[in-house]
């Protein structure tokens, strides 16, 4: 089963939203989009530097995303004007990264799967990645669960309960970057700021819990990621594109229904 | 046994100096309130003793294991976090639904469990916040202005509570005020506040002290007059952080020299 190709792709998307629909959910409630940009971005810097150093790809983008992801979140934490700052990191890290994969010709080629993701091309040991990446990601939310929902509605509740903010902000930082090297393959670094949010983004609508939003938005991630396939299959598109249109077409039914 | 101890703590904010030489000290089963003007540095005392802000001098002891019940002054939801009462009661710590149905009702919110946390009023929020923290069996529960959001029966149905729960449960209370009114017969003991502590003692003791009614400027000089006292207080001398030794005894009439 795991021969076909389409298969393996659907299977990548579905295990790569057990992931990004809680993370997502947490990146909508404390404001984190443009954090997400700045990790995905540097991403494309990790391709070069494994491309340098002849190390896996996963392990260079998970290197530097993580870099980015403690660097942002320190800054963060020390209160500078993060809207401009973030800004600067997420676009210098792309230019960073496009400039430094220019350098080595067998990606010039194959650029676009980077930023836009291959998700066709996903082979069994890649496929086995996604899911362990992926459920490592969602057993570290749901261990940390009650006291990252704390630490996120207030911190100052969080303290008073014993319960480290910072700490809590870290395992989320870590949780990103994982994502961002995990889903590179799958949706590219261009879009995978916008998996991460446009689904929690759509499960708002319909849940009353933190928790019912968490599994609406890995539902709506995997329909998406499914219903990408196959107007990419139908239609010939971009996949990783095509993932984040069906995607944004649900968010705009739902915003649709949240009005009426 | 002191529950929660602040040893000559000061709290600086970059270059300005919020609390000044703090000391203070909580008994169980003793309520405590903290008066003063707004940006006395009220909060930042509750928020030094929680640990959220760090003191740059002294030190704050705990009670090993000591159970805190924090109610801040207010809770910002994010419109993009669903979240009900019910569930936020159980944050961080999960409590049966028997335990949670009898902590709204005892706050006067029964039946409201399944309301979104956003849409409640803010003294609504405020007794959520409560009931959240007495379901953590507090031993000391802290306080910040947590009537600002109620109307006046509601606000002395809290200090009813307040009184309640201390005589169940032996907790003591620290809290935040900006009203010696209201809360002269909750208190035992009283804190005025303002960067550093003016005076403390009964409410009767503290609101006839020259300090207290410098601070909140009671009356006019006139009125002031009526009170004798026999120096003049140094806070309207431009000097805020002036310092000055204070000795009580419990219960006896206020005195203080200037050092």
């Amino acid at each position: 089963m795991l021969d076909d190709f389409l298969v393996r792709a659907g299977l990548a998307a579905v295990g790569l939203s057990l992931a990004t629909g809680p993370l997502g959910a947490f990146v909508v409630w404390r404001r984190m989009a443009y954090f997400g940009d700045a990790t995905a971005h540097a991403a494309v810097l990790g391709v070069a530097l494994a491309l340098a150093t002849d190390l896996p790809i996963g392990l260079g983008t998970l290197t530097v995303a993580l870099a980015m992801a403690v660097t942002v979140a320190g800054l963060s934490a020390r209160g500078w004007a993060m809207d401009t700052t973030l800004g600067v990191l997420a676009h210098s890290a792309l230019a960073f990264g496009l400039v430094a994969v220019s350098f080595f010709p067998t990606v010039r080629t194959d650029l676009s799967s980077y930023l836009f993701g291959d998700i066709l091309a996903v082979s069994r040991a890649e496929l086995a990645l996604v899911w362990s990446g992926s459920l490592s990601v969602l057993a570290l939310l749901v261990w940390r669960w009650q006291a990252l929902l704390t630490a996120t509605l207030s911190e100052d509740l969080a303290h008073a309960a014993g319960i480290r903010p910072d700490r809590e902000r870290l395992v989320l930082t870590i949780a990103l970057a994982l994502v961002v090297a995990v889903a590179l393959k799958i949706v590219g670094a261009l879009l995978i700021a916008a998996m991460l949010i446009i689904p929690a983004a759509t499960a708002r609508s319909f849940a009353r819990t933190p928790e019912v939003m968490a599994a609406l938005a890995i539902a709506i991630g995997a329909l998406s990621g499914l219903g990408g396939l196959g107007l990419s299959l139908w239609q010939d598109t971009p996949t990783g594109p095509s993932i984040i249109v069906v995607a944004a077409g649900l968010f705009a039914l739902a915003s649709f229904r949240r009005q009426n | 046994m002191n529950l929660i101890t602040a040893d000559h703590i000061c709290v600086r904010f970059g270059d300005v100096e919020v609390l000044h030489d703090i000391n203070l000290s909580v008994q169980p089963a003793e309520i405590v309130t903290i008066l003063g003007p707004n940006g006395s540095g009220k909060s930042t005392l509750l928020r030094a003793l929680l640990g959220i802000v760090p003191v740059a001098e002294g030190q704050v002891t705990r009670m090993q294991g000591l159970r805190i019940g924090y109610v801040p002054q207010k809770l910002t939801v994010d419109r993009t976090m669903p979240i009900t009462v019910r569930r936020f009661l159980s944050l961080p710590t999960r409590v049966s639904d028997a335990a949670a149905v009898e902590a709204l009702d005892r706050v006067g919110m029964a039946g409201q469990g399944a309301e979104q946390m956003t849409t409640l009023s803010g003294g609504q929020q405020q007794r959520v916040l409560l009931a959240r923290a007495l379901l953590g069996k507090p031993q000391l529960l802290m306080l910040d202005e947590p009537t600002s959001g109620l109307d006046q029966p509601g606000e002395a149905a809290f200090y009813r509570l307040i009184e309640e729960v201390r005589a169940e449960t032996r907790a003591a209370v620290l809290m935040i005020s900006h009203d010696l009114h209201v809360v002269m017969a909750a208190s035992d003991r009283v804190i005025c506040l303002n960067g550093h502590i003016c005076c403390e003692g009964t409410p009767r003791v503290v609101s006839n002290a020259p300090e207290y009614r410098a601070l909140f400027g009671l009356g006019t000089q006139g009125a002031l007059a009526l009170y004798r006292h026999e120096h003049d207080h140094a806070h309207a001398d431009g000097h805020p952080h002036h310092h000055h030794d204070h000795h009580h005894a419990p219960d006896q009439k206020h005195e203080h020299d200037h050092a």
